[in-house]
């Protein structure tokens, strides 16, 4: 069954108030850097990032491919399939958003930090989510900027869509 | 996608062009992670791998340690020099052995062809070939091909030549087959004693003159004339072989087309390539270095996967 828990006017409401959120605590933008979680999160980092350029705010923009840092190599049976990493800047005493479009077990984003830490250390890391999938964590992991919070059962999916013809988030079961 | 279609990399004919292009694909991601300031990951860490090298080599084995360092697996070595294999063990049960301290992956050099195929049928860990005598060297055609990629963007009306020992020469035979199921065109040339018999079965061109096969190719690779591995004389002298089918800077400049220079080292310089025309901007050789680990990586990477848990 699959179900439109969002439309694309509520999804372009969120996305002004989380562009305003960062700006509330990154006025300062010069060492602030989007950081999309390959490969979905890195639409939703485009839109926070044209967003973020209306308002006047020069922030900076990558993508951060996590598939080598993964916990879960060799249990899954699919092949973990390695996305464009695009970060041409160090990381080093820089305030990073990292940015995915939904947060379910925590596991994506503590391989997320693993892999950050390649690219030097950051001052801070925040972690900002479109969808929150409450009470599914299996680690101590939570965001500062939510879009929205949805609760769940397990085996639910749920979908985030952000291209030209379907702006909608979709939960599945 | 697909996981590789094989569990052991003991030869390129294996391999689908799938394969290859998977291979390739994470190759690109690896070189990317190779670039980091810290350049490790953590994949391979629960993973233990050995790597026996019954014959000498300094730039696979390093690639190959390297490689597996930078996936953070555990690593053993082994080279042959001080070895029980002077003791009359065989290479059997030497692998067994190590095998018995919970290795998961070989990397294998071995001087006879076929080792690689030999111990894959006789043993459970994955197995990756580093070069059997004078039968392939699948990484290093894997990693050529690679830095060919670089340069072209696509294979097909490609024509890529070999010059040198054919015969001996086990990195010929693995490119002959990488290229040719990548879709490029494959010529061959070197004093006629040091082909092939089975050339025409490889459906490959061989060209007698240096200059005609140069003019005809996008790419050459150079091998070494690999002395060791001669025990007869195929040609009058090392000077002769150098006048003729030496690369040097005044071939190339009476040769219209552009020509991108390979070789998979070490070179002997002076006598099959020029100086001047090794360090030339023409020659991607260090380029191939850099890429034979990054391939290297997604091959231990790829096979990995396979190992049961």
């Amino acid at each position: 069954m699959k179900r439109k828990i969002l439309n694309e006017k509520k999804i372009n409401i969120i996305l002004e108030r989380l562009s305003n959120e960062i700006l509330e605590n990154h006025f300062e933008t010069k060492n602030s850097v989007l950081l999309g979680i390959q490969p979905r999160g890195t639409e939703l980092c485009k839109r926070l990032y044209q967003n973020l350029k209306k308002l006047n705010n020069n922030v900076k923009m990558g993508k951060l491919d996590i598939s080598f840092y993964r916990d879960d190599f060799r249990r899954s049976d699919k092949l973990i399939t390695p996305s464009n990493m695009d970060l041409n800047i160090s990381l080093e005493n820089k305030n990073v958003i990292l940015v995915d479009d939904v947060l379910f077990t925590g596991r994506t984003v503590r391989s997320a930090f693993e892999a950050l830490l390649s690219f030097g250390r950051p001052k801070k890391i925040e972690l900002l989510v479109f969808v929150d999938r409450r009470f599914c964590r299996e680690l101590p992991i939570q965001a500062d900027y939510v879009g929205v919070e949805v609760d769940t059962l397990e085996n639910e999916k749920v979908f985030v869509k952000f291209s030209q013809t379907d702006k909608s988030v979709y939960l599945t079961s | 996608m697909k996981d590789l279609s094989v569990d052991n990399l003991t030869t390129i004919k294996d391999l689908s062009k799938s394969d290859i292009e998977l291979i390739f694909n994470t190759a690109d991601n690896f070189k990317k992670i190779l670039n980091q300031s810290i350049k490790k990951v953590p994949s391979l860490r629960d993973i233990t791998i050995a790597n026996l090298f019954f014959e000498n080599s300094t730039r696979t084995k390093l690639s190959f340690e390297l490689a597996e360092k930078r996936l953070s697996a555990d690593i053993i070595n082994f080279s042959s020099s001080n070895s029980s294999l002077k003791k009359g063990e065989t290479l059997l049960d030497t692998v067994k052995n190590i095998l018995a301290m919970k290795v998961d992956m070989i990397v294998l050099r071995h001087s006879s062809p076929g080792a690689s195929i030999f111990l894959s049928r006789n043993i459970d860990a994955k197995i990756i070939n580093a070069g059997d005598g004078s039968h392939e060297h699948p990484t290093q055609a894997l990693l050529d091909s690679f830095s060919i990629r670089q340069n072209f963007s696509d294979f097909k009306s490609l024509n890529v030549l070999i010059i040198g020992d054919i015969i001996h020469s086990r990195v010929a035979l693995s490119n002959i087959f990488c290229l040719q199921k990548l879709g490029a065109k494959v010529g061959v040339c070197g004093p006629s004693t040091l082909m092939p018999k089975s050339l025409k079965s490889l459906n490959v061109e061989y060209f007698k003159d240096l200059k005609s096969a140069l003019s005809w190719c996008d790419v050459a690779n150079i091998l070494r004339i690999q002395l060791e591995r001669q025990n007869l004389k195929y040609f009058p002298s090392l000077r002769e072989y150098s006048s003729r089918f030496g690369v040097t800077k005044k071939v190339l400049d009476e040769i219209k087309n552009k020509v991108i220079l390979m070789h998979p080292g070490p070179i002997n310089r002076g006598v099959e390539i020029s100086s001047d025309v090794a360090d030339s901007k023409q020659s991607i050789i260090l380029d191939q270095v850099e890429n034979g680990v990054a391939i290297r990586m997604a091959v231990l990477y790829l096979l990995a996967k396979k190992i049961k848990k």
